[in-house]
């Protein structure tokens, strides 16, 4: 059982499971529109105010989704004691948790990739600068809340008021990967400044992270 | 033990009041500021000791990672603990001190404060973790947690640095030479505070340590009850 | 393959503290291989506690546990099987695919040995219908279908009789006295201990956390 062999065994797992209830995907489409549809209700702002507030705005929106994603992370495995099964094989922790990581880290694009036209219609969005830089900023922002997310859902499972648990444990840390999100989105919509410093923050932070989640993911999940 | 703890508290007992003697009278009012710039002398030596004890907390829990130190876990508890209080003196002297200076409670774009303030969340958040928590290997998770606290302290830091260079901030940094009569009154204070903080860990982790033995007593008692 | 001349478990002053609750209390025994043991008790006794120290679950609070001559579990885990209550399957997937899924985790492959692990609890592994829609018969035969995949010499069961329809509980329990005939070590704990009765080869008695009384008697034992 090599890692990459169990890392993409789970993945694909996951991905059938998820497939196959076919009313999370609907209820995936419908929850990005309400999102989107709140937003606008709570934010009416000009073109010209929201190129300045949609970084802000679209990056809350999707902390909040993969805060919904990450907290349902271990919820399969925690139903008929699954973990234990997996615990008690020879296999390694840490495929385990890129599988999940990596898995957490789709579901949250996708619902990202249906929410953002929508944004980008209700708030009239047009990027002044590189438009192509939100890319690489976005699945690095979206990484970064994924792989610590993960990781703490894991630690909430060894703890009560799991729910609350995982956003309280995840939002403080995020606080610089939210910063350079924001403000890489903002810089690029605005045409004013280079976010190349916040991508670079970006990739530094998830690699960082990435290492000390995989580094400590065994301790966490043997924590009984 | 107990004499050493004696000898501590009367240091700090005199040192405080020293500390505050200087800070609220012999030093220097400052020419700009007035008597408001006093408070400098809690918010700085506060922020330096917080810092302190937070680092404390993160080679602790290093430490138990290696030794499964029962010592280094509780260290790492009282550390967090007293750390937190100090951050709070800083992010309440702050405000106190921003608002008749410079007009406004809270400047975002200041670094310190900003910094302080996450630092603040991010070890409120540990603390609530370890409370919370229902496994038997508490201290494993809490050392993982701190780990990655102290981990993000530096990109706090060079987050809130950058969106500063880029927002610039109404509010005008204090720069240049400090009055070395307002340093020694700083070391003063800073010392008097080292003393405090201290003081309160060695009680905070003796309490701890009674706790955990009364624990033990319990579980070692019921071991030897004689079975029905 | 342990022999009945190997000791498979050791405990030493094995000790398990929940807080102020003590489930272990100094346990320190030998079981030794090629045997089905029944452990029985009333709750609270300490047997899930004992079970899942014994598997690597939980680990003691104070004194050893070696199980198959290692002192760290994880580096038998590949010899070793574990069955609870709850089913340890994806209710959502088929007992085939759950099984395939779980031959990964343990470096088994091939369809066959799926196959044949399903076949052994009289199943059927073309059956389409997802675990979660199985009876709690079926789902415990399943159960212990995935931990028989990769042929342990250490079977650990807790509760497998719990809920199961009587032909079920008589059939896992022929197949346990089968198992054991071929070498393997097998603990089972149960609220049930009539249905081995003639299969066991010790009734390990807990009360307290503490082993009470180990016989091969039944009526002994409780």
């Amino acid at each position: 059982m090599s890692f990459l062999t169990v890392a993409s065994a789970t993945l694909k797992k996951d991905v059938r499971l998820e497939w196959r209830s076919k009313d999370a995907i609907n209820a995936m489409l419908f929850f990005s529109l309400l999102v989107v549809v709140i937003f606008s209700f709570a934010f009416d702002p000009t073109a010209e105010e929201s190129r300045r507030i949609a970084g802000g705005l679209v990056w809350v929106a999707f902390l909040f989704a993969a805060v919904v994603a990450l907290n349902q992370t271990w919820a399969r495995e925690l139903r008929n004691q699954v973990l234990d099964a997996y615990r008690v094989s020879p296999a390694p922790a840490n495929p385990l948790f890129l599988a999940k990581a990596v898995g957490n880290f789709i579901f949250v694009v996708v619902l990202e990739a249906l929410m953002t036209p929508l944004f980008i219609m209700f708030y009239k969005l047009r990027a002044l600068g590189p438009g192509w830089e939100l890319v690489p900023i976005a699945l690095l922002g979206t990484w970064a809340l994924v792989v610590n997310g993960t990781f703490f859902a894991a630690i909430s499972i060894r703890t009560r008021a799991r729910e609350i648990m995982l956003p309280l444990l995840l939002f403080p840390l995020s606080i610089p990967a939210l910063l350079a999100m924001v403000n890489a989105t903002t810089s690029i919509l605005t045409g004013e400044e280079s976010a190349r410093f916040w991508i670079a923050l970006l990739v530094a932070y998830d690699v960082v992270f990435t290492t000390a989640c995989l580094l400590l993911f065994e301790t966490v999940l043997e924590a009984e | 033990m107990k004499r050493g703890f004696s000898i501590l508290a009367i240091i700090t007992a005199l040192l405080l009041s020293f500390a505050l003697y200087e800070a609220l009278v012999a030093a220097p009012t400052e020419r700009t500021m007035g008597d408001v710039q006093r408070i400098f002398y809690y918010h700085v030596p506060s922020a330096w000791t917080a810092l302190l004890l937070f680092l404390i907390n993160f080679v602790s829990s290093i430490v138990y990672f290696i030794r499964k130190s029962a010592k280094a876990d509780i260290l790492a508890l009282v550390s967090a603990e007293v750390g937190v209080v100090f951050c709070t003196v800083v992010l309440v002297t702050g405000p106190i001190w921003a608002k008749p200076v410079w007009g406004i409670w809270w400047d975002p774009a200041d670094i310190r404060l900003n910094s302080t303030l996450a630092l603040w969340l991010i070890y409120i958040s540990y603390l609530i973790l370890r409370k919370f928590s229902t496994s038997s290997k508490t201290a494993s998770i809490a050392a993982a947690w701190a780990v990655f606290g102290a981990l993000d302290v530096p990109f706090v830091f060079f987050s809130i640095w950058f969106f500063r260079t880029q927002h610039p901030s109404p509010v005008i940094a204090q720069g240049g030479s400090l009055d070395p009569a307002m340093g020694r009154v700083l070391l003063i204070n800073w010392a008097a505070f080292l003393c405090l903080a201290w003081l309160v860990c060695w009680t905070r982790y003796r309490l701890e340590v009674l706790k955990r033995e009364v624990e033990e007593a319990q579980a070692l008692e019921s071991l030897h009850e004689v079975s029905r | 393959m342990a022999s009945s001349l190997t000791t498979v478990v050791v405990t030493e002053g094995l000790i398990k503290q929940f807080g102020r609750f003590a489930a272990l209390r100094a346990i320190s025994e030998t079981f030794g291989g090629g045997k089905l043991y029944v452990i029985v008790g009333d709750n609270g006794a300490g047997k899930t506690t004992l079970l899942r120290t014994i598997a690597g679950l939980a680990s003691p609070t104070r004194g050893t546990v070696s199980v198959l001559g290692a002192t760290e579990v994880r580096q038998v885990r590949a010899q070793i099987g574990y069955m609870a209550h709850p089913s340890l399957l994806y209710d959502e997937m088929t007992g085939l695919e759950n099984l395939r899924y779980f031959a990964g985790l343990y470096g088994v492959s091939g369809e066959d040995r799926c196959r044949n692990a399903i076949k052994t609890v009289k199943l059927d592994p073309d059956l389409d219908r997802p675990v979660g829609q199985y009876s709690q018969g079926m789902r415990q035969r399943m159960s212990l279908a995935r931990a028989l995949l990769n042929d342990p010499s250490l079977l650990l069961l807790d509760e497998p009789f719990s809920n199961v329809d009587a032909r079920s509980a008589k059939e896992m329990a022929a197949l346990l006295a089968q198992l054991r005939d071929q070498s393997k070590t097998i603990f089972v704990v149960t609220h049930q201990p009539a249905l081995l009765e003639g299969a066991a080869d010790e009734f390990v008695a807990m009360e307290m956390g503490k082993v009470v009384s180990r016989t091969s008697i039944l009526q002994a034992a409780q």
